[in-house]
Parts: C-alpha cells; sequence; structure tokens
C-alpha cells in the first residue's frame, strides 16, 4: 500500500486511515461533521497527494491534449486551469481530470489515484506527434486548503498576490517557503486552493497552514468529509456517477463537453448519442424521512427496482440523506417519488434539484 | 476510554446498566460510538414494547454507517431516550451517560449473568482487534 509523505503526519493527529485506491489515506481526524462544518465555514486542509499527475510537454501538447479530452483546451491561458475528462470512443468516462496549462508546450493533468496507470497508458496508447508524457505523480504532493478563509490564511505565508488568482486561475510562487503551483480549485463547492509540490515540501507546509489556520479554525479533514462535501455540490465521483458505462450527457457532464472543439475521442458518439437523446439522467434525491440512503442501495420506481444509488449520504449542510442516481430521462424530474431499499427497509424518497447545497 | 465497571456488556457492544430491581438502562459502548463515527439518527422502540434478548430493538446510523441494536435482555421497554431525536451526538458525547437508549423492565433476571462483566467486555475488545 502507498503512502503519502504525509503518513506520520494523519497518525500524529490520531486520524483513522483506509485504504483508498492502494493508498492508505486518512478518512477522518476526530468528526466528518465537524469537519464538514469547518469546510463551509471556516476552512480544512486536506491531503490529497494520492490524485495523480500527468504531464504531457513538446511542442504538439496543446494539440495532443485537445484531442485526447473532451473540453476546448484551446480557450486556456497560460495560467489557467480547466475540468475535463478523458473518453472512450464510446463517449464513456475513462477518467475526469483538471488540465493545467503552465506554457503552450506544458499541460500538466491532475487525474484520480485510481485511474492514474489507466489514464497514462491510456495516453501512451494515443501518443502522436511531438509530444513527452510523463506520470509524475511521485514528484507532486498535493493539498486541498478549502473554505471561506483559505485565503486569509494563506495570504499569511506567502507574499503571493492571492486576488490576482480567481476561480480556475493559478500561479507558481512560494507557500511557507516551498516552491508551490497555487491554483483556486477545489473539490468542495467552497472558495479555496490546491497546491501541489515537492513531497519533501509536503509535511512543513502542511503544518504552517494548520498553524497559520488555527485561529481561523481550520480543522485538518478526511476523506469522509471530502466526499460528503463534493457530494453536496454534485461534484461526480469516478468509479461511483461516472465510469466507462456513462457518458457526459447522462451525468449531467454536458457544460465540460464542446463538440465544436474539433475531432476528438468520443466525439461521434457524444454526438449520436445527443441526437437520439439520452435514455436516462444522473438525478439527485433526498430521503424523506429518516434513514440514510448509501453507494448501491437499490432504486425502486413505482414499486419496481430500477438503478441503484451511485452516491449516497449523510449532508451535514441540509441534515438530511441526499444521493444520486441514474434514472430514466422521464423520472428524473424534481417531484418524482423514488423508494430505496436500504438493509430490508424501503426509505421514501423524492427527486430534487441539485446541487444539494450552495455557497453564500 | 475506561469501561465502566458495575455495567454489563454484549458482544454486540451495547452495554445495560442495572438501576433498581428489574429495571436497566442500555446504550452503545464508547467504542460502538468511535467505530461508528458521528451518529446522526437514532431509531428506537416505543414505550411498552416487548423486547425478547438478542431482538433487534433500534437502529443508529452515522454519516458513515448503519448498526443495529439489540437488546441484552427480555422486558418491556419503560422509557426512551427521546433527547436523541433532536441531539443524537450524545451518543458519541457521553455513550454511558446522556446517551443512553432505553430503559426496560427486566423479565428475566438470570439473562444478566450471560453478559459480559467490564473485564470480560475488554478482553474480548482486544481479541476482536486481533491484539
Amino acid at each position: 500500500m502507498s503512502r503519502t509523505p504525509l503518513y506520520h503526519a494523519h497518525l500524529e493527529l490520531n486520524a483513522r486511515m483506509v485504504d483508498f485506491a492502494g493508498w492508505e489515506m486518512p478518512v477522518q481526524y476526530s468528526s466528518t461533521l465537524k469537519e464538514h462544518l469547518a469546510v463551509r465555514t471556516a476552512a480544512g486542509l486536506f491531503d490529497v497527494s494520492h490524485m495523480g499527475q500527468i504531464e504531457i510537454r513538446g511542442s504538439d501538447a496543446l494539440e495532443f491534449t485537445q484531442h485526447m479530452t473532451c473540453n476546448d483546451v484551446s480557450r486556456l491561458e497560460d495560467g489557467q486551469a480547466q475540468y475535463s475528462a478523458l473518453l472512450y470512443p464510446e463517449g464513456t468516462f475513462v477518467d475526469d481530470i483538471v488540465i493545467y496549462r503552465i506554457h503552450a508546450g506544458h499541460l500538466l493533468l491532475c487525474v484520480n489515484a485510481s485511474n492514474r496507470d489507466k489514464d497514462y497508458q491510456w495516453l501512451l496508447e494515443h501518443r502522436n506527434g511531438d509530444i513527452e508524457i510523463r506520470d509524475a505523480s511521485e514528484e507532486y504532493a498535493q493539498l486541498a486548503l478549502q473554505g471561506p478563509r483559505s485565503q486569509e490564511i494563506l495570504e499569511r505565508l506567502t507574499l503571493l498576490d492571492l486576488d490576482a488568482v480567481p476561480y480556475y486561475r493559478f500561479t507558481l510562487g512560494r507557500i511557507a517557503g516551498a516552491d508551490c503551483l497555487v491554483s483556486r480549485t477545489g473539490y468542495t463547492g467552497e472558495d479555496g486552493f490546491e497546491l501541489y509540490l515537492s513531497p519533501t515540501e509536503a509535511a512543513r507546509v502542511w503544518e504552517s497552514i494548520l498553524e497559520a489556520g488555527s485561529s481561523a479554525g481550520i480543522r485538518p479533514a478526511g476523506l469522509a468529509a471530502r466526499n460528503t462535501l463534493r457530494l453536496e455540490v454534485r461534484y461526480p465521483l469516478y468509479g461511483n456517477d461516472i465510469d466507462e458505462t456513462t457518458n457526459a450527457w447522462e451525468a449531467g457532464l454536458g457544460w465540460i463537453v464542446d463538440l465544436d472543439q474539433g475531432p476528438f475521442v468520443g466525439r461521434e458518439s457524444l454526438f449520436r448519442i445527443r441526437q437520439e437523446g439520452p435514455h436516462r439522467k444522473l438525478a439527485g434525491f433526498e430521503i424523506t424521512g429518516r434513514g440514510i440512503a448509501r453507494d448501491h442501495d437499490a432504486v425502486l420506481i413505482d414499486g419496481a427496482r430500477s438503478s441503484q444509488v451511485s452516491s449516497g449520504s449523510y449532508s451535514p449542510s441540509g441534515k438530511k440523506s441526499i444521493g444520486l442516481a441514474y434514472l430514466p430521462v422521464e423520472k428524473a424530474i424534481p417531484g418524482q417519488e423514488l423508494e430505496i431499499e436500504n438493509r430490508r427497509r424501503l426509505l421514501p424518497a423524492v427527486v430534487v434539484k441539485t446541487p444539494f447545497y450552495r455557497r453564500r | 476510554m475506561a469501561i465502566p465497571e458495575g455495567l454489563r456488556y454484549t458482544r454486540e457492544h451495547e452495554w445495560i446498566e442495572i438501576l433498581e430491581e428489574g429495571r436497566g438502562r442500555v446504550g452503545i459502548t464508547h467504542h460502538a460510538q468511535d467505530e461508528l463515527g458521528d451518529v446522526v439518527f437514532v431509531e428506537l422502540p416505543r414505550t411498552g414494547d416487548e423486547l425478547s434478548g438478542d431482538d433487534v430493538f433500534g437502529t443508529v446510523e452515522s454519516v458513515k454507517a448503519v448498526s443495529d441494536l439489540y437488546s441484552p435482555v427480555t422486558g418491556k421497554v419503560l422509557q426512551v431516550n427521546e433527547s436523541l431525536e433532536e441531539q443524537p451526538e450524545l451518543v458519541n458525547e457521553d455513550p454511558y451517560g446522556e446517551g443512553w437508549m432505553i430503559q426496560v423492565e427486566l423479565t428475566e433476571l438470570a439473562e444478566l449473568d450471560g453478559l459480559l462483566s467490564a473485564e470480560e467486555y475488554a478482553a474480548y475488545l482486544a481479541e476482536e482487534s486481533g491484539h
């Protein structure tokens, strides 16, 4: 099992460690609810060093990335990031990724830990033109500082002008004396930053941020809070809500697809699926009574099994149980009644608009 | 956290405290709440319900998982902890005190002998965690 450079820091903080995609990661420190709330109201610090980083360099780096991803990379300026995806020719997901344009000849792809090897092989198989593809994951630790007080905390540790780094932009500079790629991105629906830095500096920067944020109410936050936070804002999780069997239209990710950007892997299928109209849609629901819907619980419509819960959890912000499930298009409408089968019980549920939470 | 002496324990991590002759208070152990993490719902029986030893008398749901509650003894439910409706976190904060779940009228006192003492429960936990 792999360990991040912060493994010992997590143990010192009494984290409960779990296996996640082959990594020994902190799932929770003291309380998932408190960690979740800290991110919504103050700040939380996550170790996301398990995420993979793949570098694409060379004079054809932009063209190649454009061909391999579904969003329009040509719209990016230096210092800009983009949420996108690698697709199979069938239009389904290899992975969802964030692309950083360092300059035209140097792009950095942040990929899911569980898909890192698959993505790297996929890119290598399609290698074309003057490019170098490198799995640079070992060279980066990654921290996510998330929450409304993130900028204020980071400003105590840097001379960088963070006002000059808007959403989905990044800059290179020093945080607590360590060279970092600092991007205003995240997976929680709050303002915040992600830092990419050398693994040798990670523990020191981690501690500096926790110290600088202590008066602001910062908490280290684990994977469990990361999951409840992302689910409340309906960010998909690969392996749960999207995978090699689902496409962008049905997942509600049409906004990251640009069919006009030119030919890319998966484009023809996506074009055809859009013409035909998708058969199902990823819909949000909430449980109307007690009980919590969990991943893989059966979803019933009019008493008949229809699909499974792709992600289900308690929502700390809404204080109710929420989830996502693929439903036939005609049923994926707010107000549609459902039942969720959880341990021999049928929990009444109703389709609702998403996101479940929106920051103020 | 120390396992309180004087209570009796189940292998499903419930405790029962004998309050007076024939009356017991039931909850889950510190270990159980720690394993579950933040408790967000507690589903309890109604006052007057009859329970048998080993019956599921309710469920406790945390952000992470759901777990059945097993009655340590046979008897009638005399009272349920209604505070848990609004403050399920009491189960985490004070599992042997404010986080209690039900009070039962014991009908078969001999059942208590089949439950674990604090010392036996501690040994059981150690065994379960593989030490």
